[in-house]
């Protein structure tokens, strides 16, 4: 690389980068900073100091000015803790139920299945990936109304649907979310060395065994991956709840009905998810998945 | 900035004054008065400044119309669809749009707000005897007597329901509202804080000792009863809608079986067992009226806009395509199709019309004329709205 670089004249810009190690600095970050900082960190900015100010009774106008009033109304109206609670645990179910699906798919995929089939379940696993977002939510709504495909193929099963509920909700956000938790799971089955499997087996381990000492441990760096994904996206979501939640309220739910009405209140409100999701980064690190990431 | 500041709080402290019943002279008409901001009006017609930004509902502006209207007047019109009432004041307080197409829950909070200006109807031939009568004069773009609206069309929200499961047209709004309603979770709402009208309107006919006159004047103890009741309905509700497309694949795909709904959603489902009426208590409404921003820079353009719409054949287009009863009813009588549109509509229908209460943004003026107590405003319908759906 060196040797490269010292032929003066043919790459002028890269022997220019080698002499002036902080342009070459300034430059990399130059785009990513702006970015971070520009749209990030200052939009985060605003949108806190948004959460202290208030509206005008007479107008509904916002007005800056220093007010905690948005968030005791956030920690003691009951349907705004309810909700806060209710969205916790629907989060946690995604991520849950995406966790139990992913990882017997990416043994499967990554250790059974022979080379056509692997790469056709990848497909299939990345495929509504290209589907609008919005387009998948309706779709969802109309297997699932009383009159929907759910109930007529069920029904000589004698098995109807719950209807538009918590349930749905989490059903469709994990068909959304699902692919943010396979893929990085089944990266990390395959990566595993097979010999890893053999040794396991050699020391009398059964294949759940295997699994549970062997597999888990080492994939669940991919895992909390996934789930940063599968849980933070869950929380945020409120197109879901509207189309398919009936009269479930989701955080997203009040923030955007707060967001014409009352956008101090769906600032601080918006505070909570950022909340749940620093805590669930704080205790990643804690079991020191994050650096193995 | 500061200027700004100091208008806001001289307008609250007058308006805190007239609250507390220092009640200077009430205009006649409805007896009620509101402190606004003061706007100058436009005195004169003058050039056509080449432009004009609108925001509206969907199906309000579209070339079939814009495009003459362009022709005539130089104007080149630029439209932003908004969904939602509350997107409309949010959008209209940006300054960047000239006239707006606000329904009246909109309309006097951007009246008291400032953000709009009073009309001089002398620029505004079309709004003439013609322009129906339940759509003038009325509280929610008139205020002390001033008007600052320049109507479009209206709607009401109506029960619809699905016959085939309700055998026939219900009498009353109690089946969307009572814990022993036979359509438990089969029964739909609208998403709004301003739904917190409907509960009143049933309370007005079912606990007259709530004391409820106009449902959107309500005190504390009548909020509190209004919202008592909505949370009730949300033990029995399926569904809340504010998307259209949600409610009409709702109620056809058998998910909802009663709620509220408009003539046009029912006429999108095209399902012959879907039926609306007007139950006994009577029922909300939205009434749409043309709005002008206080700080509008293309005010000559906003004036021919509202007088072009107003032509009976413009605002008819507008009413048809919207699926809405025409503010001007001579468009009725110009063709047998008109006609058919009128009547579905209830559009010359005033006894129809007298039952329903337009949608209004309640202020803390009550707006039925009491001067004793203060009114609930929106914001505190915002916050309470909040807390029925749980």
């Amino acid at each position: 690389m060196s040797t490269k670089s010292t032929s003066k004249g043919s790459q002028p810009i890269s022997s220019f980068l080698l002499r002036k190690p902080k342009v070459r600095l300034i430059s990399l970050l130059t785009l990513p900073m702006t970015w971070i900082v520009g749209v990030y960190i200052v939009s985060l900015f605003l949108l806190l100091i948004t959460a202290f100010w208030n509206v005008d009774p007479f107008t509904s106008r916002v007005r800056p000015g220093f007010t905690l009033e948005n968030f005791i109304m956030i920690f003691t109206v009951p349907a705004y803790i309810a909700t806060s609670i209710r969205t916790l645990f629907i989060a946690l179910s995604v991520t849950a139920i995406c966790v139990l699906l992913a990882v017997p798919l990416g043994i499967y995929m990554a250790k059974i299945a022979n080379p056509r089939l692997r790469n056709f379940l990848a497909v299939a696993i990345t495929l509504p990936l290209w589907a609008g977002y919005l387009v998948k939510i309706i779709a969802m709504r109309l297997v699932f109304t009383e009159e929907g495909f759910f109930n007529w193929f069920m029904a000589p099963f004698g098995i109807r649907g719950p209807g538009f509920s918590i349930p749905i909700v989490i059903l469709t956000l994990t068909y959304l979310w699902f692919p943010y938790m396979a893929l990085p799971v089944y990266t990390a089955i395959r990566q595993i060395p097979p010999n890893l499997f053999d040794a396991s087996s050699d020391m009398g381990a059964k294949g759940f065994t295997t699994v549970y000492r062997v597999v888990i441990p080492l994939i669940v760096p991919a895992i909390i991956a996934g789930s940063v994904f599968t849980f933070s996206l869950s929380l945020g979501d409120y197109l879901a709840a509207r189309f398919t939640g009936g009269a479930t309220q989701m955080i997203g739910s009040i923030i955007a009905a707060n967001i014409n009405l009352n956008p101090p209140v769906a600032a601080a409100y918006s505070m909570i998810p950022i909340a749940f999701v620093v805590i669930y980064l704080m205790v990643a690190r804690r079991t020191g998945s994050l650096e193995r990431m | 900035m500061k200027g700004k500041k100091l208008a806001i709080l001289s307008a609250l402290s007058a308006s805190v004054l007239i609250i507390s019943g220092c009640s200077s002279g009430s205009d006649e008409s409805s007896g009620v008065a509101i402190e606004v901001p003061d706007v100058p009006m436009h005195e004169a017609m003058g050039e056509f400044e080449g432009e004009l930004n609108i925001v509206n509902w969907s199906g309000f502006v579209e070339p079939a119309w814009t495009d003459k209207f362009t022709a005539d007047t130089g104007c080149k019109v630029n439209p932003r669809v908004a969904g939602t009432s509350d997107e409309m004041v949010t959008l209209m307080r940006t300054g960047q749009y000239d006239i707006v197409s606000a329904s009246g829950d909109a309309a006097l909070r951007l009246i008291v707000g400032g953000d709009v200006q009073p009309l001089n109807l002398d620029l505004i031939p079309n709004f003439s005897d013609e322009i129906a009568a339940g759509m003038k004069g009325n509280i929610y773009d008139t205020v002390n007597g001033k008007p600052y609206g320049v109507p479009i069309g209206r709607g009401a929200n109506l029960l619809q329901y699905n016959e085939d499961v309700t055998g026939g047209a219900p009498e009353s709004w109690d089946v969307v509202w009572e814990l022993d309603t036979p359509y438990k979770g089969k029964i739909t709402a609208y998403d709004a804080p301003i739904y917190i009208a409907d509960a009143a309107v049933y309370l007005m006919y079912h606990k007259p000792e709530l004391g409820i006159q106009n449902p959107y004047a309500l005190d504390e103890t009548q909020l509190a009863a209004a919202i008592d009741l909505l949370k009730q309905q949300n033990q029995v509700i399926g569904e809340y809608w504010s998307d259209p497309v949600a409610q009409i694949t709702s109620y056809v795909g058998g998910n909802t079986v009663v709620g509220t709904s408009w003539e046009v959603l029912r006429k999108f489902a095209a399902q012959d067992n879907l039926k609306t009426t007007l139950p006994v208590e009577g029922s909300t409404g939205w009434f749409d009226s043309w709005l002008v921003s206080s700080t509008t820079k293309n005010i000559n353009c906003a004036y021919a806009w509202m007088d072009y719409t107003s032509k009976p054949d413009v605002n008819g287009a507008i009413a048809v395509n919207f699926g809405m009863a025409p503010a001007n009813v001579a468009y009725c009588a110009s063709s047998p199709e008109a006609q058919a549109h009128c009547d579905t509509f209830f559009a010359e229908d005033e006894e129809f019309f007298k039952r329903i209460w337009p949608w209004t943004t309640p202020i803390e003026t009550c707006v039925d004329g009491r001067k004793d107590v203060k009114c609930t405003s929106f914001q505190e319908w915002t916050n309470a709205w909040a807390t029925v759906k749980g």
